[in-house]
């Protein structure tokens, strides 16, 4: 009952926000998704409005990772299987240079100072962090084998990248580009991401099937968050890509082949809810003014859009084949 | 107020008295589909998503994807009663009193049948309560374009129902009723899984399928609860309420059909 009770009360809210949508869209929150389809090697750009895909940008081969530069003036993406970071013109699509990334890049965070990126080296084991001014590659740094998840902290001091074999999230200090902690987590760790206040750190673990909470301050963990979908086997349910909502207060974390996104509350590390999204959800971004959210499934080749208050999905968009990244351009306002 | 208005309330109030009174028959008509709901789809359920159909925008659950056909179900189940009613009614004798009234014939079964579609109406709504309470809620515009989609399909249903009782000359016969034509319409449609998904097993049952008029009744149903109409479904629709009308008020016809057979 107490489900049924919540669901009407997210229904209740989304009702609200939706009569309250045509007000927020005209205070400028128009904005675009950007996709990277790993097996089309295209991007497919999507309305956030109107939630058709609008264009679609060739890339090189197998992109995965992306993420716009602060002032959205640029888009980076990991173009894996070309062995580099191509740096895109968002507006025209054009590939403007591209950067050194190190072999294999697949996931990639920019650093605060929104100059140097910090790219995840699949195939050779290390970090690779590239000034994107200079274009050229300040330090590599060496972490445990198949290193994929990457972020950095608020305020710039911390680096952490997420080591798919050694299951270990390693903390470099990136005053000195070295290691200062290296934190076992549970096997296959896919993603990390800071808290907006830098106190935490959390990893998903893909095979685990678990999401590690650390204590940023001195690297101990805090909790584990543990999933179960009714009707659902155990083993596919995969944590992999997850967002913070903007108040800090929900994590959103995408399950893989378990077809289902999780609704985490930040403070008690609770599931709240489970919605069903295409097959083998992988990332995630939130539209301008974050009321929906767009997830990339994998398997089924499209992103589905979930309202955030409510929590129910919404649409499901066609794209390329296996679309793998997703992040957010601000298009007006 | 004319009399043919007149007998049309009669008709209503008869059927909301019996709607009243025969609490088990309510419960019943709710019971069906909700279990149905709750164990049959519990069974089957799809918890990975089921293929994106239209009126559907996204993947939903086995459980989402039944709830307009239970609601057909609903429909079929209390034309049927409407049908056994009124062959027990014509064995005990109201039925010929009321038939055998001025008015003209026509209107007398119209208004059994829109009575009995009311009916029927009352219990699918409650029947989307208990969904609705249960997590499985429609967007409300889908809840207001649902009422005259449920009230034709229900009509078509009656009227299939009116058309069998007028050929069924016993009580005991209904069992026939229930084996030859209930059945094989329910689970010969759209209800229960999606016409692709029959596809896959034989294009020819996947036909089969989409011929069957509560396949259409199912679809114009699905598509109202989204707010969105599909015509063709209800084409279909009217095609067959005009034919099974027409062969229900043939068959009630006392120059041609049950009178002259029962001979």
């Amino acid at each position: 009952m107490t489900r049924a009770r919540n669901h009407a009360r997210n229904r209740l809210a989304a009702l609200l926000l939706t009569a309250a949508l045509p007000f927020a869209a005209g205070a400028g929150f128009a904005g675009e998704i950007w996709i990277t389809n790993e097996k089309d090697d295209t991007i497919s750009v999507i309305d956030a409005d109107t939630l058709e895909v609008t264009r679609t940008i060739p890339t090189g081969e197998r992109p995965r990772g992306i993420v716009f530069a602060h002032d959205y003036s640029v888009v980076y993406i990991c173009a894996s299987d070309s062995d580099t970071v191509q740096v895109m013109d968002p507006a025209t699509g054009a590939v403007l240079h591209e950067l050194p990334s190190g072999e294999d890049p697949e996931q990639f965070a920019l650093a605060p100072d929104g100059r140097h990126l910090y790219i995840a080296n699949e195939d050779d084991a290390v970090t690779t962090v590239v000034d994107t001014q200079t274009r050229a590659v300040v330090a590599q740094i060496n972490v445990g084998i198949e290193p994929e998840g990457m972020a950095v902290s608020p305020d710039g001091r911390v680096a952490i990248t997420t080591s798919e074999t050694t299951n270990m999230a390693h903390w470099i200090d990136t005053a000195t580009q070295k290691l200062f902690a290296n934190t076992l987590v549970d096997s296959r760790p896919r993603h990390a991401e800071f808290t907006a206040d830098g106190a935490e750190m959390w990893v998903s673990s893909e095979i685990g099937g678990t999401v590690t909470v650390f204590n940023a301050a001195d690297q101990t963990e805090k909790g584990k968050i543990r999933f179960a979908i009714t009707g659902v086997n155990a083993d596919l349910v995969q944590p992999v890509g997850f967002k913070f909502t903007p108040d800090g207060k929900t994590v959103f974390v995408a399950l893989g082949p378990s077809n289902h996104v999780a609704v985490v509350n930040a403070e008690t590390l609770a599931v709240e809810e489970y919605v069903l999204v295409g097959r083998r959800v992988w990332h995630m971004a939130f539209s301008p003014d974050n009321t929906r959210l767009f997830t990339t499934n994998g398997v089924s080749g499209d992103v589905t859009v979930i309202d955030v208050a409510s929590r129910e999905a919404l649409k499901s968009i066609k794209v390329g084949r296996f679309p793998w990244g997703a992040a957010m351009r601000p298009t007006k306002g | 107020m004319t009399a043919a208005l007149i007998a049309l309330r009669a008709i209503l109030h008869r059927e909301a008295l019996r709607f009243v009174t025969q609490r088990g028959r309510f419960i019943a008509a709710l019971v069906r589909p909700l279990v149905w709901l709750f164990i049959f789809a519990a069974g089957f359920r799809a918890a990975l998503g089921l293929s994106i159909t239209p009126p559907y925008q996204t993947y939903i659950t086995y459980e989402v994807y039944i709830v307009p056909g239970l609601c057909g179900m609903i429909l079929l189940f209390n034309g049927m009663q409407s049908s056994l009613s009124l062959v027990y009614d014509r064995e005990m004798g109201s039925m010929r009193l009321l038939l055998t009234s001025p008015l003209p014939r026509w209107w007398l079964l119209t208004a059994r049948l829109i009575a009995s579609t009311t009916v029927s109406l009352l219990q699918c709504a409650a029947f989307l309560g208990v969904a609705a309470l249960w997590g499985i809620t429609l967007p409300w515009q889908g809840y207001l374009a649902a009422i005259p989609a449920l009230f034709v399909a229900g009509l078509m249903l009656g009227a299939l129902g009116l058309m069998l009782s007028s050929f069924i000359k016993q009580l005991e016969n209904f069992a026939g009723v229930m084996n030859f034509v209930i059945f094989p319409m329910f689970f010969l449609s759209s209800a229960l899984y999606p016409l692709w998904k029959m596809a896959e097993a034989s294009p020819r049952l996947r036909d089969l399928c989409a011929a069957n008029p509560f396949t259409q009744a199912v679809e114009l149903i699905r598509f109202a609860l989204y707010g969105q109409m599909n015509l063709p479904a209800l084409g279909w629709t009217l095609l067959a309420l005009a034919l099974f009308g027409g062969v229900a008020l043939w068959g009630y016809d006392p120059a041609r059909g049950m009178v002259q057979r029962k001979g």
